[in-house]
């Protein structure tokens, strides 16, 4: 090897072309998520509106001014109990039921590669679809209430401001869930065998095993499910939106992305919508942690 | 067989197919719904014997441009699919086989792209895009969020990684230039990436509502997902049989992947999903 290549192998790399390569992503990343990221904190912290293209303006630095203006917002403050009301719900139910459908795939059964495609469908299938189907279903004289005759609820149930946002958890559970139960399938393939054998041989039941050696087995898998449906919580839009007509009824199912939206965009208010962004991402932050210390190992 | 094997096995069976019931039932009811003359909310009409017809197809296409927007949904994910498995190869590929420097800072700047949820970046990507770059009402604006999927690096560079050092040092030897051995040995041998990738990233464009909506005003370049939506929440009372119109949309839209992940599911796999997601 010569000096210059060892200098140049030193410096860039032996195979500096891999920088080539990985160009195009590297400004794909810095294009639509580092500046957009930092420029969403700029946002927040200044005076900004829209101007038409071109056209410079002051926009003059707020400090937490648009933070303050969030935060004392009863509507965002309602969003962000409707997004916890959501959560309750939602996060709880996927965890366990797709664990416990993972198990009962996994269990050698006949046929389970159909029942894999059941369970995957919703969650590949698009949500404006789905929530079409559901509106009908669920509508004042939809079939569900057909069948409910006088147990029926009344306002319905998408027009019902203390059924609205469970109606969204529930619909949103029943479309992710083949996504989580294809985690834990993965998830269950590392759970040694033997541990399952061993504790057969000592008598424990279904039961024991599944609290004993499946729960423990998958603890890692469980902190993903967790995060990732914290996150499909905070980012709730498109049901919202269409399934209970834009947040309705009386803001009983607005969500914090609905509200970025409706500020930010249609009242063209982008400085406190980027700050409803950042208080979000905070708080999913937070969420996530909080999932994680629970699932830890003690 | 002991009975303590075959007990969990009818459990099993048994909660398997009550949820798969729950599961398919919607699709059932859009389908039937779709092609019913006046699909009704009764129990009984769940099993029609008659009426069936393709008049809901029409009614939606002549208030959204079924086709119309079906071939936009077509542009938009195929742009989105090329830009994926193209970048997507050449990044992951560096990632995992070649020494050059800024790789590790690559590496952690996927881990946070990650983390970075679409609604923070929705309102700067807004003004970046419609204000800043004027790409508001085009396939272009549509596309730029999702040209790269990092997801789909993080597969690639996983099945590169997975490739015998060997053949990498045994092409080296033999004089190979990285571009040879990327084309004539790297990505042969690892098809089966591609597919997965194709099928992963595929649902992302075809079902994505969010952006498409908020860039675009203009009817005629809307996916069909775009123009479905505002079919439900704006103009669906002045239709004769609104509820037909609905579910006819309805099952032109997720049919086309569902098909095709019933057509492909032996290569979407738990663990390629699961060692994507694991990074």
């Amino acid at each position: 090897m010569t000096d210059n290549r060892r200098l140049r192998t030193r410096w860039l790399g032996a195979q500096p072309i891999g920088g080539l390569f990985a160009l195009p992503y590297l400004i794909f990343v810095i294009a639509i998520f580092a500046y957009p990221l930092g420029f969403a904190v700029y946002i927040a912290f200044h005076d900004y509106f829209f101007t038409a293209p071109g056209v410079e303006v002051d926009r003059p630095f707020v400090g937490f001014d648009n933070f303050a203006t969030v935060l004392t917002d009863p509507r965002v403050l309602d969003a962000l109990r409707n997004t916890l009301l959501f959560l309750v719900i939602n996060v709880p139910l996927t965890a366990v039921f797709s664990l416990v459908l993972a198990v009962a795939l996994n269990n050698g059964i006949r046929w389970a590669a159909a029942y894999r495609v059941a369970f995957y469908v919703p969650y590949l299938t698009a949500s404006v679809s789905l929530v079409g189907v559901w509106m009908l279903l669920f509508s004042g004289n939809g079939l569900v209430n057909t069948i409910l005759g006088p147990f029926a609820p009344d306002p319905s149930w998408l027009v019902n401001s203390a059924l609205a946002m469970p109606m969204i958890a529930l619909y949103v559970t029943w479309k992710e869930m083949g996504f989580y139960i294809l985690l834990y399938l993965a998830a269950l393939q590392n759970v040694p065998k033997e541990l399952y054998e061993s504790s057969e041989t000592d008598g424990a039941s279904i039961f024991t095993r599944f609290r004993h050696v499946t729960v423990p087995g998958v603890r890692n898998a469980t902190t993903l499910v967790l995060i990732l449906s914290i996150i499909t919580g905070a980012n709730l839009f498109t049901e919202p939106y269409l399934l209970t007509n834009g947040g309705g009824p009386d803001g009983a199912s607005t969500t914090p992305a609905l509200l970025i939206y409706q500020l930010g965009i249609q009242q063209q208010n982008p400085d406190t919508a980027a700050a409803i962004g950042i208080i979000l991402v905070i708080l999913v932050g937070l969420l996530s942690l909080a999932a994680q210390r629970a699932t830890k190992e003690r | 067989m002991t009975r303590s094997k075959i007990a969990p096995r009818v459990v099993s069976a048994t909660l398997l197919t009550i949820a798969a019931i729950g599961f398919a039932f919607p699709f059932y009811f859009m389908l039937v719904g779709a092609f019913q003359e006046n699909p009704t909310n009764s129990p009984t009409s769940l099993f029609p014997t008659s009426g069936w017809t393709v008049d809901n197809f029409l009614a939606i296409d002549s208030r959204i441009d079924l086709v119309g927007s079906l071939v936009n949904s077509v542009i938009i994910t195929g742009a989105v699919l090329l830009g994926t498995v193209v970048f997507g190869v050449l990044a992951g590929y560096a990632i995992a086989r070649l020494d050059f420097r800024g790789r590790g800072m690559i590496w952690v700047l996927m881990l946070l792209v990650q983390m970075v949820p679409f609604q923070l970046l929705m309102i700067p990507l807004y003004i970046q895009i419609t204000r800043n770059y004027g790409l508001g009402d085009s396939y272009l604006g549509m596309v730029l969020p999702f040209i790269i999927n990092t997801t789909a690096v993080f597969i690639f560079a996983q099945f590169f990684r997975a490739l015998p050092v060997e053949i990498f040092e045994a092409a080296r030897i033999d004089g190979a230039g990285e571009l040879r051995l990327l084309f004539s040995i790297a990505i042969p041998l690892i098809r089966p990436a591609l597919v997965t990738v194709i099928l992963v990233t595929f649902i992302g464009p075809w079902n994505e509502f969010l952006w498409p909506f908020l860039i675009t005003k203009d009817a005629a370049l809307q996916p069909l997902a775009v123009s479905l939506a505002n079919y439900i929440s704006n103009a669906a009372q002045s239709t004769a049989n609104p509820n037909g119109a609905i579910l006819a949309g309805a099952t032109a839209l997720a049919f086309p992947v569902v098909i095709l992940f019933i057509f492909f599911q032996r290569f979407f796999t738990a663990t390629d999903l699961g060692a994507a997601v694991k990074g």
